[in-house]
């Protein structure tokens, strides 16, 4: 099985499997990953699904879009990976991709 | 091993928010998550866009899927609760069970509030807070059809734009003298009328209604002025309230909502309270406050899970909304109550982006962003922190 794995602030480490379709977000609030916070629901309205891409996933994974970039632009903690995880829809042949999760979800 | 059982009361979104609080607060017990829908507990925002639109199903708005249920040890019961009996700690069902609980949190959320006018029983007119109720709309909500939408808010503005973009005839009528009068400026509600005036909808403001006329199915609505306006159905978005009766028989203490404090305790220390169905004291603004949101749904679910697992946390995040119309996102950080000034980003008369600050005393406290993501997050962030907002720097790109 697929899975990717979710680190967070401080060094913790949570799985998940990943399922074909669900966005990132689906796959971290399915598994009760905390530091999703996804308040929205999968809108790009809250910024609270913040995830950094591991650098060497990023092209697999693919860049922001043009309104997630807005939301993401002010964010202190933003990294040149950084992704909504509502916006990035999984596939499973990204096992082992690994994301990690900013300090503060706002 | 513990064996304590903690019921949630109420799957929707507080609730289902509650449950996974719980697990990832430590709860080693049972949950058991009572819910009077039988479908997997949804998101309800979509209703009045995509859902209603035809667009997704509800299997696609389902909050959690049916496998974390399974995974997180979270028993979902379908039944309503008729009792809480506080001295036996028991919940009595519906269907005459009893269900004891060690820890008990109410998510008991809202219902629409009624259409009180002659004809208000009569077939096709709506109300719009379940997927039942959207599915009962879809099957009247056919292109070329008179829609009537009763209330000009947030839920009434939603539904319209997307029976317009269906290809139906829409009349919004508000009693008051603009849209969206209770929550946002005039410079705003004048952008929402002129954005659905250009779609094509018929917004008609000091527009009461008088009575619903028709045999067994409704065919007009007639105003308090005389005026009749032609209708197929009509959807009531008038405002929600509180759903508090169990709450109440239970001896809670219940004005316009559960009372909870900023720990999400009830008046009962025992029992919590999360979501719609509350009113709480919230540390920021020093008062008491019922608010209508999915996120302030989601935090006081946190906190009450923390409460109920010994934990000391507040409800501390900044109140924030959202709404779609059309291509249109508005984003609302913050609460506008008490605002003396505004200051309006963009060309709200013209264009279809724009951001307007709410002031106080000089002091930015919210903003309604129109299309301007990036304001929002700024506004957010610089209100969540308490920093002094920057207001020249926070306009400086409004030459245009």
């Amino acid at each position: 099985m697929a899975v990717v794995t979710f680190m967070s602030h401080d060094g913790e480490q949570h799985e998940a499997p990943l399922e074909e379709g669900s966005s990132l977000m689906q796959v971290a609030t399915n598994n009760a990953i905390p530091g999703i916070d996804a308040d929205c629901g999968g809108e790009a309205a809250c910024g609270t699904c913040h995830v950094i891409v591991d650098p060497a996933w990023a092209d697999k994974v693919g860049r922001s879009g043009t309104e997630e970039e807005e939301m993401l632009s002010m964010n202190p903690e933003r990294q040149p990976t950084s992704r909504l995880s509502c916006q990035v829809k999984v596939c499973e042949s990204w096992d082992g991709l690994t994301v990690q999760l900013p300090e503060f979800q706002m | 091993m513990s064996s304590e059982r903690a019921v949630v009361v109420g799957a929707s979104h507080a609730g289902v928010q509650l449950v996974t609080s719980l697990r990832q607060e430590g709860w080693s017990g049972d949950i058991v998550l009572v819910g009077d829908e039988s479908a997997l507990p949804y998101q309800r925002p979509p209703l009045s866009k995509a859902y209603l639109a035809g667009k997704c199903s509800l299997k696609e708005l389902a909050i959690r899927s049916e496998d974390f249920y399974v995974k997180q040890d979270v028993e979902r019961v379908t039944a309503s609760v008729q009792e809480i009996d506080r001295s036996a700690g028991e919940l009595v069902l519906g269907t005459g069970d009893r269900l004891s609980y060690d820890a008990l949190a109410l998510c008991t959320g809202a219902h629409p509030r009624r259409l009180r006018a002659e004809g208000a029983d009569l077939d096709g007119v709506h109300y719009l807070r379940r997927s039942s109720d959207v599915e009962r709309i879809r099957e009247d909500a056919i292109p070329g059809r008179n829609a009537v939408i009763v209330g000009g808010g947030y839920i009434g503005l939603e539904t319209a734009a997307s029976l317009r973009s269906s290809g139906l005839h829409v009349t919004v009528l508000e009693a008051a003298d603009r849209v969206l009068e209770r929550v946002t400026a005039p410079e705003v509600s004048a952008f929402f009328t002129r954005i659905h005036q250009e779609e094509g909808v018929d917004v008609r403001t000091n527009a009461s209604v008088e009575a619903l006329v028709g045999d067994t199915r409704l065919r007009e609505v007639v105003l308090a002025s005389g005026e009749s306006v032609r209708a197929d159905f009509v959807i009531v978005g008038i405002g929600i309230e509180p759903t508090t009766e169990l709450a109440e028989a239970a001896g809670l203490a219940v004005d316009d909502g559960i009372l909870i404090d900023a720990h999400a305790r009830t008046s009962d220390p025992d029992i919590v309270a999360a979501g719609d169905c509350t009113s709480q004291d919230i540390p920021r603004y020093g008062r008491r406050i019922r608010l209508e949101s999915v996120p302030s749904a989601v935090e006081q679910a946190k906190v009450a899970a923390a409460t109920i697992c010994g934990k000391d946390k507040e409800v501390a995040a900044l109140p924030w909304f959202w709404s779609d119309q059309y291509d249109l996102k508005l984003q609302i950080a913050g609460l506008n109550t008490g605002y003396d000034d505004i200051v309006v980003s963009g060309a709200p008369t013209r264009d279809r982006d724009f951001t307007c600050y709410y002031l106080r005393k000089g002091e930015p406290i919210a903003a309604d962003c129109v299309n301007r993501p990036r304001d929002f997050m700024t506004t957010k962030r610089m209100l969540t922190q308490g920093t002094a907002v920057d207001m020249a720097a926070l306009t400086a790109e409004v030459a245009v």
